[in-house]
This record gives structure tokens, sequence and C-alpha cells, in this order.
């Protein structure tokens, strides 16, 4: 029996879909979303045998890729009870794009249906799932929150974050202005078309440092590094977090890309 | 007009570093979104509206033929004539007859998407017959002989100040005086100038919003008349139209009309919907003595049946690009293409090929908010990915990409190999990225770094080491 097991030992088994950035830039992510897993009564595991979710591949139109890794994906991780993301981007993949993906396969059509039942983003598995409606965690400071556009607008996902931040002590949440638009990532886009993406994330950075806070917080590692990496090239002061570590109430790691001393790059 | 999609590239350069351009795209931004959002809310039954339509534009394309037909006896029935053009080319063809027929020296034309998409003007102009443009956007960039930059307000891109230039540019009979800078002194200016063209004109021109079987009836709404007197004037009104266009009923009509405006200007209805059925009868006071369909194809039955054929349900209202990151970024005539936006992107490949277009399906973001605030319920990102799919199968995609993703992918499927790769990758970013956590500089990443930092990892794999602290 492993320590999580003897934990919550009639808990729900998640296997945590860390998601290839959260892996290889921000373990501390990954952490947090344990630890927020565990406190709301899970038991979790973390495959060695993952890698990618396949987006990079299905959105460049290659299929043969998208399929093989959906389908390494399924084999791993469709024994849990649930499978949790700390990402709106990949949880989408995997619960709505991977039964695309097996059109007029009827075996692993199946099978990817049946997959998707169990795949969830973090926060809104901890507030739709687990009805968690408040953490134990303190954060003293205002904060924005940013809306990744697959999380939203694929998976739902806007008052489950809120609904948590609301319950951190010392939080004050500071909207900023179209906080549901694109921050101009797009994954390879951002490389493929750099100007325009600059462009995007350009307006994207008005509006944070507009809102006042001192901590942008999103739930996809792909929009925070895009973000992240804007707003310290310009010298912004604004710290940037995946919202799972105020969360989590982890915290210790230094922000996202680091901090920025007043005045200086 | 003249395609410029393959260097969708530098044009967008060209117009990300336009003061002009951008200071004008900032008006769709604050205009068209808002004004939409308070007309949705405004509109309980908004949601249901969007799935009826949705189902009515379903079945029509799955009986379009039928649909196309009993249109066509309606039309006939009210003593108009129906002609069909599998192409541009026979399409210009056939209106360039009716015009010579009616002995047609200008032919005034209303707001139409179709005709640019035939390239209809310059075609009629080449062949002796001068197009005049009566709606006001239209009209200007006649004027500066462009092309629209959005499907609904063809002129967004300008300023006042640019359109005050060009009317004191033409309209040379304009004393110094006379203050033009207000927009509604643009307007009444462009209106005197367009009323003598209206009665001059032999032939009026429209586009179709909707066609009806029911009745054989063509449907255009309009903000400023325009179109009224434009088919009611000329001695002969072309309706032009592309197939899909058709809906079986005015109830269907009625139903999709009340989603059109409150999508695209944030209207409940625009300020002229227009039915025409047919010429001018004995007993009407005015009205054309000829009256003309000519129903387009253009590479639209080919969708049908395909992953495109949902691209069909289109109503042209423009929220897509109205609501999209990339046109706010760099405009319509970016694109290169008569339709831009999302739905440009959709469209684009299938009527030019995707060798053409090949960029516009790419230049997104997939943010999906396109297809959430399309009427329709198109899923524009999923047919973009469609045709990024054909791409890929064509070997069409940049050849450095398709290497880096190859390479990707080989380690991706090999979860071993993987970890032992990537953990020396993130080992030698995290040292060069320093107690700043960030690289401003890296190789072979400049689409990254040319704009911003790179975030450097932590340095560990968060799997590797989350399961060495559980002892597995």
């Amino acid at each position: 029996m492993t320590m999580n097991e003897s934990r919550n030992p009639e808990g729900p088994r998640i296997g945590l879909f860390a998601t290839c950035l959260v892996d290889l830039f921000r373990p501390s992510v990954g952490f947090s979303a344990v630890k927020l897993l565990e406190e709301a009564g899970c038991r979790v595991e973390v495959p060695m045998a993952q890698t990618c979710c396949g987006q990079p591949a299905y959105n460049s139109g290659d299929r043969a890729d998208a399929r093989d890794l959906a389908r390494q994906v399924i084999t791993v991780f469709e024994g849990f009870d649930y499978v949790v993301a700390p990402s709106g981007s990949c949880a989408a993949m995997l619960k709505v794009h991977y039964p695309e993906l097996f059109e007029g396969d009827a075996v692993w059509k199946k099978r990817a249906e049946a997959f998707a039942e169990k795949v969830f983003e973090l926060v809104s598995f901890l507030v739709d799932i687990r009805k968690l409606e408040r953490v134990s965690a303190r954060l003293d400071g205002s904060v924005t929150y940013h809306d990744s556009c697959s999380g939203l607008r694929e998976l739902g996902i806007a008052a489950q974050p809120r609904a948590l931040l609301g319950s951190v002590e010392g939080l004050a949440l500071k909207e900023m202005k179209d906080s549901d638009v694109c921050c101009g990532f797009g994954g390879t886009f951002c490389v493929k078309y750099s100007d325009i993406s600059n462009a995007i994330v350009s307006k994207k950075m008005a509006n944070i440092d507009a809102s006042g806070a001192d901590l942008l917080l999103a739930g996809d590692m792909g929009c925070l590094m895009n973000m992240a990496g804007k707003l310290k090239r310009e010298g912004s002061s604004v710290a940037v977090r995946h919202v799972a570590e105020v969360l989590a109430g982890m915290t210790e790691q230094p922000p996202i890309a680091g901090t920025t001393p007043k005045g200086g790059r | 007009m003249q395609i410029t999609t393959p260097a969708f590239r530098e044009n967008s350069v060209r117009a990300l570093n336009d003061p002009q351009l951008q200071k004008a795209l900032g008006n769709v931004e604050k205009g068209f979104v808002a004004k939409r959002a308070a007309a949705k809310a405004a509109l309980p039954e908004f949601e249901a509206l969007r799935d009826q339509a949705r189902a009515i534009k379903t079945h029509t394309l799955a009986h379009l033929d039928l649909y196309l037909e009993a249109y066509e006896a309606k039309v006939k029935t009210a003593g108009g004539h129906v002609h069909w053009a599998e192409s541009a080319e026979e399409a210009r063809r056939i209106i360039l007859d009716i015009c010579r027929k009616a002995k047609a020296r200008t032919v005034t034309k209303g707001k139409s998407m179709i005709t640019e998409e035939i390239n209809l003007n310059d075609y009629l102009a080449e062949n002796g017959i001068e197009p005049v443009e009566t709606d006001l956007g239209e009209y200007i960039i006649q004027l500066r002989q462009e092309h629209p930059s959005h499907i609904i307000a063809p002129a967004i891109h300008l300023n006042k100040e640019q359109v005050e230039e060009d009317f004191r540019r033409v309209h040379t009979h304009l004393p110094e005086t006379r203050d033009l800078s207000e927009p509604v002194a643009l307007l009444s200016e462009a209106r005197a100038v367009l009323r003598e063209r209206y009665f001059a004109a032999d032939v009026g021109i429209t586009g179709a919003n909707f066609l009806i079987a029911e009745t054989g009836s063509s449907v255009i709404v309009t903000n400023e008349g325009n179109g009224d007197l434009t088919q009611t004037l000329g001695k002969v009104h072309v309706v032009v139209a592309s197939i899909e266009k058709v809906v079986p009923t005015l109830e269907d009509c009625a139903g999709i009309l009340r989603l059109l405006a409150r999508s695209a200007t944030g209207q409940d209805m625009s300020v002229y919907t227009t039915f025409s059925t047919g010429p001018r009868r004995a007993e009407d006071p005015d009205g054309p003595g000829e009256y003309h369909v000519v129903l387009i194809d253009n590479g639209r039955t080919a969708m049908l049946g395909s992953e495109f054929e949902e691209m069909l349900r289109c109503i042209r209202c423009g929220a897509c690009m109205n609501h999209c990151p990339v046109y706010h970024a760099v405009g319509g005539h970016a694109y290169g293409s008569v339709y831009p936006g999302p739905m440009g992107a959709v469209l684009t490949p299938s009527l030019n090929g995707i060798r053409i277009a090949g960029h516009l399906p790419n230049a997104s973001t997939f943010c999906g908010r396109c297809e959430s605030v399309c009427p329709m319920k198109i899923p524009l990102p999923k047919m973009m990915r469609h045709w990024r799919e054909r791409e890929f199968e064509k070997h069409l995609a940049p050849a450095a990409s398709r290497y880096g993703l190859g390479i990707w992918a080989f380690f991706a499927r090999r979860p071993t190999l993987y970890r032992l790769a990537s953990r020396l990758g993130i080992r030698l970013l995290a040292l060069l990225g320093g107690e700043k956590r960030r690289l401003s500089r890296l190789p072979l990443a400049g689409g990254w770094t040319d704009h911003r930092d790179l975030p450097a990892p932590e340095g560990e794999s968060f799997v590797a080491a989350f399961n060495r602290s559980r002892g597995a």
C-alpha cells in the first residue's frame, strides 16, 4: 500500500495526467494538484508512462500521430476511476477530441468515449465532482484570473476557479477586462505567427497591468508561460502562477519566469 | 480581386505596423462585441433560436436540390427569370448578357459579397459598363479601389479623416469650406452624389441574404435603404446569390432574421429588410420591369457531403471576425482573400484551394470564440483543423514544422526514451535560466523569444519526482 492509499483508503482512484508542460516546466503545479486531490479525499497516482496528450500533432493536422498518442494515454489511464489534468486544454483534448479522433474506428471510439467520461480538468473536478466549496489556503494580495480558451469554451470552466479563489484567506480577486479573450498562445500558433501572437499577448498584458493585481493566475501552463514571458520581457512587476499553486497554498516556489525587481528587466 | 493569401505573413506584419489601421480596428473590438452581447442578453430565447436556425439550414442542405427547384418554379410563376451558374466565370457572363440586353451603361449595386467573390465589378468595367456601389462603405472603398476588409462593414479599416480625404479627391465639386469632419456630413455628401446615380442606372444588382422556396422571394437587409433604391429604380433587377442562401419558408427566414442583425451589429433588426418577388406587376406603382436571379454554385456542391458542409449554414453576419483576436490584430485585408476572419479561413480554401489558402486555417489560436458566437453554430475551429489535415496529408505544411513535429512525436510515443531526453533538456534550460528563471534568447526558438522571455523549467520532471517521493 502506498502512502496516498493509506491516506484515503476509500476515496476514488485518480490517474493524474500531469501534462507535458507541468511535468517538464512546473512540477510545483503537479504537487499542488496532488495535494488538492488528496485533501478532497482522493487517492492519486501519477503513471510513469505518460508523455503528452497529442495536441501538437492533432492541431497540426497529423491525425496518425495524434491517434497513436491517444491510444497510449487511454491504455495507461483507462483503469482509473477518474483522470484529472491541471489544464483545460489537455483535459479537453482527452475528453472532447479523443472520441472525435476515432471516427470510423468502432472499437477505439467506444474506448475513447468511455475514457472521456472519466476525464476532468483539476479545478472543475474539485468543485463539480468532489463538491469542494472551499480550500484551506492563504494568500495576502490581489490576483486576477485569465480564462484559458479551451477550459472556458470546451469545458465550461469559469465559475469553479473563482469560487475556490473566493475561499482563499487574504486574497482579493481583481477581474481584468476581457479575461475571456485569448492570450495569443494557441500552441504552435505562437511560434508560427509570432508577430500576431505578440500583438494579442500585448493587449492581454495591458489588461493584466490595468487590473492592478499583483498576481496573474490561470489554469493552463501554455497560456501562463506565454503571458509570463511577455510580462517579464516588458518589465511588468505582476507575478504569474498556476491557479492550483494558490489553491493548494503551495507558493514557496518562485513564480513562473521568476520575479522582476521594480523598474528592471 | 487578386488573392494574396500566400503572403498572409507579410500582409499581417504590414498591418501590425500600420497605426491608422490599428486605430480603426479598435472600433471592431469596442463596437460590435458589446452590442452583440447586449442584444443577446435582451432576448431570452436567443440560444433556442440558434438551435432552430441550425436545424433549418441543416435540413435545407440535406434537400438542397428540392428547395432550389421549388424556389425556381416560384420565381418563374412571379414572372422572374432564374439562371444557373456553375462557376464564377459563367455567372459573370450571364450578368453581362442581362446588362447588355438592357443596353446598360451604368449599374448600381447593393452590398454583396458574392459579387466580390466572382469579381463582377472589374469584369463589368472591362466590358464598358460602370458599376456603382451604393452602400456607403462599399462606395468609399470603390473610390479607393480597395476590397471589403469585413463582410458587413467593408470600410471598417478606415478612419473618417481618410474618408474625408478621398471625398475631397474625387468629389471635385466640393468647396474647400464645406465641413466634412463628421460622419453624418460624409453620409449626406455620398447620398447626394449617389441619388443621381440611382436615376441614371439601367440595371440594379443586389445580393440576397435569403431566398425563400415557398414564395420565390429574395431578401436583403440593409441599414441605409440603398438596396431598395438599387432594386426598384433600375429597369432591371438582378439578384446574385449562391445556392446555399435558400430556406424553405417565410417563417424559416423570419426565425433566422431574428439572429442575423443581433449577431452582426447588435440591432434587433436591420433598418431595412426587403422582400422582392418578381418584376413589377401591372398594379404596382413602381419596381423593375425585369427580375433575374443568378444562382451560383462556384464550389458549393463540392462542399456538400464533405467535412466542410456545415460551412454552408453561414449567414454572413460577421460575428466570427468581430470576436476573433487574429482579425482584431491584423484586420481583413491581411487575409488576402474575399472572405476574411474565421469564416474566411474555412471558406477560402474551399473556393481557392488549400495550396493557395493554407495560411488562413493555420493562423488561428483555436480559441473557439468564433464558434461560441456563431448564430448558426458552425464548428469553425474544427473545420480549420480539417484543412490542416488536408494540408498535412498533401505534404504542404512547411518542412521545418513537419520535421519538428516528427521528432517530437518519435519521443512522445516512447515514454522511457522521452524521460531520458527530456531530463537532459530541462536541466540544461534550468541552468541557462539561472537566477532570473527565464531565458531571453534561445537558438531555434526565435519564434518565441523574439517577443517574450521563455520561463525556465524548475529543473526536474514532476512525474519522476512524484514517483520517487512516493517510493514507487
